[in-house]
């Protein structure tokens, strides 16, 4: 019987509270701990072969017969009216066969508030000619003035939304009370996603059904968004994405590419292609933006920490969401008085979009780094202050944790955290070398909707069939995995089928690590009525009673030794077919569903140059139950990385005079390469959440990039003394924090460290 | 009219001047293993074998090919590479992955002795940004194995 419920959902820290329904079924205890048969098991994704050789088809590769390229008109100015718009040429030349405004599309705008906003597009049969054809849009600009600083924007009251303001606790009375008040502020910059295939579409009308091909992070949030925009039953509506080259965050919706494309398609009666360009993809598809933070931290000389507060600035853009900077501080430590302020300034910069534990990775940089000052002040071990201050409580509500086993991750850290003196000792002429740690909250629990079925055939094959995408973070494995696992099969006879709004059920969204303890348990939750309705099969063929029966090694295996291989049982039903139908079920009620960790970074700084390089980052993050320990590592890496280009090199550099976006390509953007990777040490605890689904899995995809630019920067001022309060740590930034330091030291007449 | 040779075969193509390697590879021959991720050289996605050289298809014309023998990630399929990339889960969404194998392979080939130094210099010009460079280092440290 079907069960309706109101349940809380989280996604990237925002909750909302919905009903759903779910399949009453016979709950399915969680596995016991540790690697099973194929679950826990190291296992080389399902589909590597497809993705390494080429075969798999992205949305870049979609050809439809007879599709035509969209391009689009961009404004060149951060902020402008559009004083006049004529399309006529290019609508009269024979060779465009599309040309729209924003009377034709909603996201097409006259009056453009970024570098970059669309203003009208075109459709042509090559994207080359396409490209030729935005010569024939007349358009004359008036250039306005643009706000670009985010304290003015504030002090203008320009803004997404009221301030936010949170306070638990008498925080003044705290920093009265307190021995030692440190007080900084941090700075972050804007980075930008770049997912190596762009945002793009392909849309197409197939009678009254609109097929959409997209790269994206969640098909029915695709389908949503144009049956809202457009007003079409959403039914109306196929969205496709079998395989996407990577989100980052920046792919959760339809995105204008997609209105574009259909507006274009619908004037044409052509399907259509808009793909954007790496520059329009560095202007337009989103980024995490930049914050000021000004913290300041209270602590009794024991280093109890007992006031913190902190005022945050994140520079939206001209859209967007102004994400949770303030939530490690809030969330992170046992402080009983906490004061946050927050301000999400509107700017005349492109708008902003999730990236990868938005709002916590700009956050834990500030605090984190804080709380190594505060340790230097209090002449206390900064693993030490960390562990003294661990909440065993979530402080925002009081609730308890489904699980927490931070401590541990702090255990495990201290061989790492050991090393620093002989780091320390292997400095040797300009280059200083250190180690400095951070750790690590996010979200990461998932939640339902979501459902799967699982089909098996005659032939003793299983295929997982959700609507849900992969979105390189090895989903498909993972899901093919617990199948498996439940059906007691090798994982090669388990397929998984996704990516077609069309052809499964409702599938969860692939971000704020939702991905596999959303799906997971829908997966298993499937397989195990699969599995229950063989066994039933098997007990009446065999004359058996169903409890003596179990599935084991692709055969279905009795108590008293007989065995039958699963295809002998399957194929009684010659071409029928076993559906098991498996729906998520709710998290646990009155618990915060959380992913914990820390990280220990080495660092060598050259003292002369300013250039740094990261040597080793130790990672041990705690997140549940781990499916697939190998890809779990490649995800872990992979979140370092990126977490080493927020650190050292990326950062959008905007003209401060007109707005207008200066790193546009991937030679001025510094993407990290190969040959800046340190040596990364991945330790995930592998601890099953006991009151978290049948799998006791959390999400994985975020908690790495969380605490890693805090723990560089801890180390580098380890290794020199040198305070760095701004992102990306480059020469200039490293240089001037070495002066000032210096300056420091001859202001207190000791010894320059450096 | 060009002539083209491709993996082994050999095609022929009508292409405007300006039209690049990727243009025709894609567009033309249906070999979209090719992936172009920047257009203008700073990825390393488009990379593409000429005469065993790794070269960006995405800024090179096709009419300056000439005679070269032109190897795509379609040509290098069966190459003990690709186990290497998979075993060794050297990618996550893939779409760098055909380019990060075609200049592997090329450098697989030159340099029978390999470092994590030598690794390091040459695949730098390949991006990725899932970040599989560690698992991708252990895909060229172990595929004879």
């Amino acid at each position: 019987m079907a069960r309706l419920i109101r349940t809380e959902k989280e996604v990237e820290g925002r909750y909302t509270e919905q009903w759903v329904v779910v399949d009453e079924d016979e709950a399915v205890d969680q596995w016991p701990a540790g690697p099973l048969e194929t679950v826990g098991q190291r296992v080389p994704r399902v589909d590597g072969y497809e993705r390494a050789r080429g075969q798999a088809l992205f949305t870049a590769d979609v050809v439809l017969p007879g599709m035509l390229h969209a391009a689009v008109l961009r404004s060149p100015y951060a902020r402008a009216r559009v004083k006049h718009l004529d399309l006529s040429r290019a609508r009269e030349a024979d060779w465009v066969l599309g040309a729209i405004g924003p009377d034709d599309c909603h996201v097409l705008t006259l009056e453009p508030g970024f570098h970059g906003a669309p203003v009208a597009a075109v459709a042509a049969t090559s994207p080359r000619r396409t490209r030729e054809a935005l010569d024939l849009i007349d358009v004359e600009w008036e250039e306005l003035e643009p706000l670009l600083d985010p304290e003015e924007a504030v002090r203008r009251n320009e803004l997404h939304e009221e301030p936010r303001r949170y306070e638990r606790g008498d925080i003044d009375a705290a920093f009265a009370q307190a021995d030692v008040v440190v007080e900084a502020e941090y700075r972050t910059q804007t980075v930008l996603h770049n997912a190596l295939e762009t945002h793009q579409s392909v849309c197409r009308w197939e009678g009254d059904t609109l097929e959409v091909y997209i790269s994206t992070q969640f098909i029915w949030g695709v389908r949503d968004d144009i049956a809202e925009a457009l007003d079409l039953p959403p039914d109306r509506i196929r969205v496709i994405c079998n395989y996407m080259g990577g989100g980052f965050g920046a792919k959760n919706g339809a995105h204008d590419q997609t209105f574009i494309a259909i507006a274009l398609a619908s004037q044409t009666g052509r399907p259509v292609r808009c793909a954007l360009t790496r520059r329009e993809e560095n202007l337009a598809t989103g980024n995490r933006n930049s914050t000021i933070q000004r913290l300041r931290a209270g602590a009794r000389s024991d280093g109890t920490l007992i006031a913190l507060e902190g005022e945050f600035v994140n520079a939206v853009g001209w859209k967007g969401w102004s994400g949770p900077t303030y939530g490690p501080m809030e969330m992170l430590y046992a402080c009983e008085n906490v004061r946050t302020l927050t301000y999400g300034a509107k700017l005349n910069l492109p708008p902003n979009a999730a990236f990868r534990a938005p709002g916590f990775v700009e956050g834990t940089f500030g605090l984190e780094c804080l709380l190594d000052e505060l340790a230097g002040r209090l002449e206390i071990d900064p693993l030490d202050l960390r562990t003294r201050n661990h909440a065993d409580n979530d402080l925002v509500d009081g609730r308890p944790y489904s699980s927490k086993n931070l401590l541990e991750c702090y255990r495990r850290a201290e061989p790492h955290w050991a090393r620093r003196d002989e780091v320390r000792a292997r400095s040797e002429g300009p280059w200083r070398r250190g180690v400095g740690l951070a750790s690590q909250i996010w979200y990461g629990g998932g939640g339902p909707p979501s459902y799967a079925w699982v089909r098996i055939g005659s032939d003793g094959r299983a295929t997982v069939i959700t609507a849900m995408q992969d979105i390189g973070t090895g989903t498909r494995t993972a899901m093919a995995q617990i199948a498996a696992e439940e059906l007691g099969l090798p994982l090669e006879r388990v397929r998984v089928s996704l990516g077609d709004s069309a052809r499964g059920p409702y599938a969860s969204i692939s971000a704020g690590s939702s991905t596999t303890p959303s799906m997971g348990p829908a997966v298993r939750s499937a397989a195990a009525d699969a599995a229950r309705q063989i066994i039933e099969i098997a007990a009446q063929r065999y004359h058996l009673e169903e409890r003596v029966l179990s599935l084991q090694d692709g055969k279905v295996v009795s108590a008293d030794g007989g065995s039958w291989p699963l295809e002998e049982v399957t194929g009684l039903l010659e071409d029928a077919q076993i559906l098991g139908k498996g729906a998520r079920g709710p998290n646990p009620t009155g618990m915060r569903v959380l992913t914990f960790g820390i990280q220990v970074a080495d660092v060598a700084v050259d003292v002369e140059t300013g250039e740094v390089r990261v040597e080793r980052i130790a990672a041990i993050h705690d997140v549940g139950r781990v499916i697939n320990p190998l890809g779990a590592q490649s995800q872990v890496e992979g979140g370092i990385i990126q977490g080493v280009g927020h650190t050292l090199s990326e950062e959008r550099l905007v003209d401060p005079r007109t707005g207008v976006i200066l790193t546009q390509s991937l030679d001025a953007y510094k993407l990290p390469t190969i040959a800046d990777v340190p040596e990364i040490v991945v330790e995930l605890l592998d601890i099953p959440d006991e009151h978290l689904t049948n799998i006791g899995s959390k999400g994985l995809g975020e908690p790495p990039i969380v605490p890693t630019a805090a723990a560089i920067v801890n180390a580098i001022r380890d290794a020199t003394g040198a305070d760095v309060r701004e992102l990306p740590v480059d020469r200039e930034t490293m240089l001037r924090a070495l002066d000032e330091a210096r300056q420091k030291e001859a202001q207190r007449g000791a010894p320059a460290a450096v | 009219m060009i002539e083209l040779r491709v993996n082994g075969g050999t095609y022929e193509v009508e292409a405007p001047v300006e039209q690049t390697l990727a243009e025709t590879l894609r567009g033309d021959l249906g070999l979209t293993g090719t992936k172009v991720a920047c257009g203008e050289g700073h990825c390393g996605a488009c990379t593409v074998q000429l005469d065993g050289v790794p070269v960006l298809s995405c800024i090179t014309l096709v009419h300056t090919v000439g005679e070269r023998e032109v190897t795509t990630i379609e040509g290098l399929r069966e190459h003990p590479l690709v186990d290497a990339f998979v075993r060794a889960d050297a990618l996550q969404c893939g779409f760098c992955t055909p380019g990060q194998i075609v200049s592997a392979a090329a450098l697989a080939e030159s340099e029978p002795e390999l470092t994590p130094e030598r690794i390091r210099h040459a695949m730098a010009g390949n991006l990725c940004r899932c970040g599989t460079y560690p698992r991708i280092e252990e895909a060229l440290l172990t595929w004879r194995d």
